[in-house]
């Protein structure tokens, strides 16, 4: 058995909550690896005695799922209304700059992704973006094209 | 049964007051730094390093403690140093190197660094630092579910009993019945916070008259709304009292099992609920004969994926079976065929974290609270265009306009207030010159707005407000979940219309044409998402006509905001 196999059963497998369901099993396997690679689904069906293609209608209503593998660092800009009133949109410009994307999506050599989330739950401090999951709140375009520049010229992982 | 339970108690009781003795008595300072997604946001885990390496530095203890959110957001993060039996005083805006200038002055020579402090908390206080309970944003306050947010770290259950915690529970199991915390919850008057306003114990009574052996109680957390951070906030500030408050849904309604409801990606409020639970486990709150007593109840955490539409209760209980987050018809309702096919109750987390202190004052004193029929108190999330940004509880009843000017400090940098969202995206919008209203339930919406789970979002004379409504659409679209095609291809619709207008390429019977799409999403939703949908736009065209028809007549916008810059996701559930 390949590392990746095992460590997808070790994530459905170990998980502790009494409660284990299709979407339960899919968010461990994406917290261990970081996506939902077509074996994750099949040992997703077998352990919740489902079909492929209800566990694949779970994958694809969720946006949080990537069925590549991850980047890697994960930037996410928010674009939620108390953001995009304190200027959320000029971020995003400069991120998208800085990675030379038009939307978001993954740099070519795999280093960053990009997203746009809803809401990251610190609107107080908007505008608000988060480099793999560590939120920075009242950022200035500057600063978050700086960010990412940094990411981008660190050495592959 | 009565005195297994009260020695039960008293014994973590005991346990709680040395916990708290230890912290606040002895020869050690207490520091807390707020740690909630606030406090992250705002660099709280660099100050916390740079007071640890201090301390180490200069050889001295002290505690440290993360604690949650005190409502200032816009201090954080935000410190605060108490010496044993002495007030604890406040620093806002941390920086690691202020940081270290804290521990130089208030811990090592324990001088409080009066140029750096924004304020006490306690009996009296340094010279020449003011009184923080003054400050605009904690003066008009009456906490509550709040009581203990950013006070006590949420991570220590002793913490939560000394200062009262789970006496409640010990009362309701030891001197009432479960019909008796109805009756209870009933008199207090509690409606639910989750947006909807309907009577707590009318609900809870639904459960409580079906006889079937396995009863939900569920705790929504989902909390998608932009602008609204409340939930998450008491969930990570105070978890031990949305948990205490379930048990005693529980009770009250002879349900055994309960889930908290939390998106995947919030790390912070579900560690820290996931800690509680397991502490409550520990000291024998929840599981098998809960302190002693013959009531037994299971709680535990589940946990959604990015899914606006899975805050809705039905799509929540697809959720937490682990299906897709799309809402079921009704009838059935949830107190029928509920979660896993049984009878299921769901409040909302604030609602939950009302009923211990419902419980030990009782319910006559919370209906005191408040206005009308809308007891209690609103938990705010304020944010948007205001110099005070952050999360205050306020009495029902208090005017808004007090809320905006007084308590949130008005519009900074002389501009002036245009509008407010209220209510999550589905709420729409109210003019400034609407918005003077009081603080309930039913004032809101006979304005046409809804108070809802307490997001205000303010938005200064610069905003263009068809830009807004772009963008709160643009949300509605990107999170209809798609069961019901008026409200996944009329957001859709919607949102295309509103690009042209925002382009200047508007036509002259757009409006009329987002009316109609309106109407259809309306009658031909099955869940709030798609019935409310149409009311950011609604609401727009309502207040602010005449800039649509500049938009698109004269191919202008008035604040000279657009066409602007915009992006939104390309991904949709379509």
């Amino acid at each position: 058995m390949d590392g990746q196999k095992q460590r997808i059963l070790d994530a459905i497998q170990n998980q502790t909550q009494p409660t284990v369901t299709t979407l339960s099993s899919l968010l461990a396997v994406e917290d261990a690896i970081g996506y939902i690679p077509k074996e994750a689904v099949e040992e997703v069906a077998a352990l919740t005695h489902t079909t492929i293609n209800d566990v694949w209608a779970v994958v694809s209503f969720y946006p949080n799922f990537r069925t590549g593998p991850p980047c890697d660092h994960q930037v996410e800009v928010c674009w939620g209304p108390s953001c995009h009133l304190m200027g959320a949109m000029p971020i995003i410009a400069a991120v998208l700059e800085t990675v030379k994307m038009a939307g978001e999506g993954d740099t070519s050599d795999g280093k960053v992704s990009i997203r746009y989330n809803t809401c990251l739950g610190a609107c107080a401090q908007a505008p608000v973006m988060s480099i793999d999951h560590q939120l920075m709140g009242k950022i200035s375009p500057e600063a978050a094209s700086l960010n990412v520049t940094n990411l981008l010229s660190q050495p592959e992982q | 049964m009565t005195s297994a339970i009260l020695n039960a108690l008293q014994t973590i009781n005991t346990a709680a007051q040395l916990r708290w003795e230890e912290l606040t008595t002895g020869d050690r300072p207490w520091i807390r730094v707020g740690a909630a997604l606030c406090g992250k946001a705002a660099g709280c885990d660099a100050v916390l390093e740079a007071i640890n390496s201090a301390l180490q530095q200069h050889d001295v203890q002290a505690h440290v403690s993360e604690v949650g959110c005190l409502g200032l957001c816009f201090a954080e993060p935000l410190m605060d140093v108490q010496w044993p039996n002495g007030p604890r005083v406040f620093y806002p805006n941390v920086t690691p190197e202020l940081a270290e200038q804290i521990v130089a002055s208030h811990i090592m020579l324990r001088s409080p660094n009066t140029a750096l402090a924004m304020g006490y908390l306690g009996d009296s206080g340094p010279d020449g630092i003011p009184d923080l309970g003054k400050h605009p944003m904690k003066a008009k306050e009456n906490r509550i579910a709040l009581r203990h947010a950013g006070n006590i770290d949420p991570g220590d259950i002793y913490q939560y009993i000394a200062n009262g915690g789970y006496q409640a529970l010990g009362k309701a199991l030891s001197e009432m019945t479960p019909a008796g915390t109805l009756e209870e919850v009933k008199q207090s008057g509690l409606r639910g916070r989750g947006g909807a306003a309907f009577p707590a114990a009318v609900k809870w009574g639904f459960l409580a008259s079906s006889n079937a052996p396995d009863k939900y109680i569920l705790c929504n957390c989902e909390e998608g709304d932009p602008g609204a951070f409340n939930d998450k906030g008491i969930l990570e500030s105070d978890p031990h009292t949305v948990v205490e408050g379930i048990i005693l849904a529980g009770y009250a309604t002879g349900a055994n099992h309960g889930y908290i409801f939390v998106r995947h990606g919030h790390e912070g409020p579900i560690d820290r609920v996931n800690t509680a639970v397991k502490e409550a486990y520990e000291l024998g709150l929840l599981g098998k004969q809960i302190l002693e007593s013959e009531y037994t109840f299971d709680l535990e955490v589940a946990l959604t994926g990015d899914s606006y539409v899975s805050g809705e209760e039905t799509a929540l209980m697809e959720a937490i079976e682990g299906k897709r987050a799309m809402p079921r018809f009704r009838p059935p309702f949830p107190a029928q065929v509920g979660v896993f096919g049984q009878p299921t109750n769901i409040n909302n987390v604030k609602t939950m974290a009302y009923v211990p202190e419902i419980v030990v004052n009782g319910g006559q004193w919370f209906s005191n609270i408040g206005h009308d029929t809308s007891t209690g108190t609103a938990i705010l999330c304020l944010s948007g265009s205001l110099k005070y940004t952050g999360m205050v509880e306020v009495p029902m009843g208090l005017n808004m306009n007090e809320v905006l000017f007084d308590v949130a400090g008005g519009v900074p940098g002389g501009k002036r207030l245009k509008l407010i969202q209220t209510g999550g995206p589905l709420g729409g919008v109210l003019s400034a010159e609407a918005a003077d209203l009081v603080l309930d339930f039913d004032v809101f919406r006979a304005a046409g707005a809804i108070l809802g789970s307490g997001g205000l979002i303010a938005a200064n004379e610069d905003t263009c407000v068809v830009d807004l409504t772009r963008v709160l659409i643009a949300f509605c679209q990107y999170e209809s979940c798609g069961k019901c095609f008026p409200c996944r291809m009329g957001m859709s619709h919607l949102l295309e219309v509103l690009e042209r207008i925002c382009h200047l390429e508007g036509t002259s019977d757009d409006l009329s044409l987002m009316r109609s799409i309106g109407e259809n999403m309306q009658a031909g939703s099955l869940c709030g998402h798609g019935q409310l949908g149409f009311n950011p736009v609604s609401s727009a065209l309502r207040f602010f006509s005449s800039e649509f028809d500049a938009h698109i007549i004269e191919r202008r916008c008035p604040t000279g905001a657009c066409p602007s810059i915009y992006f939104s996701p390309q991904l949709t559930r379509r």
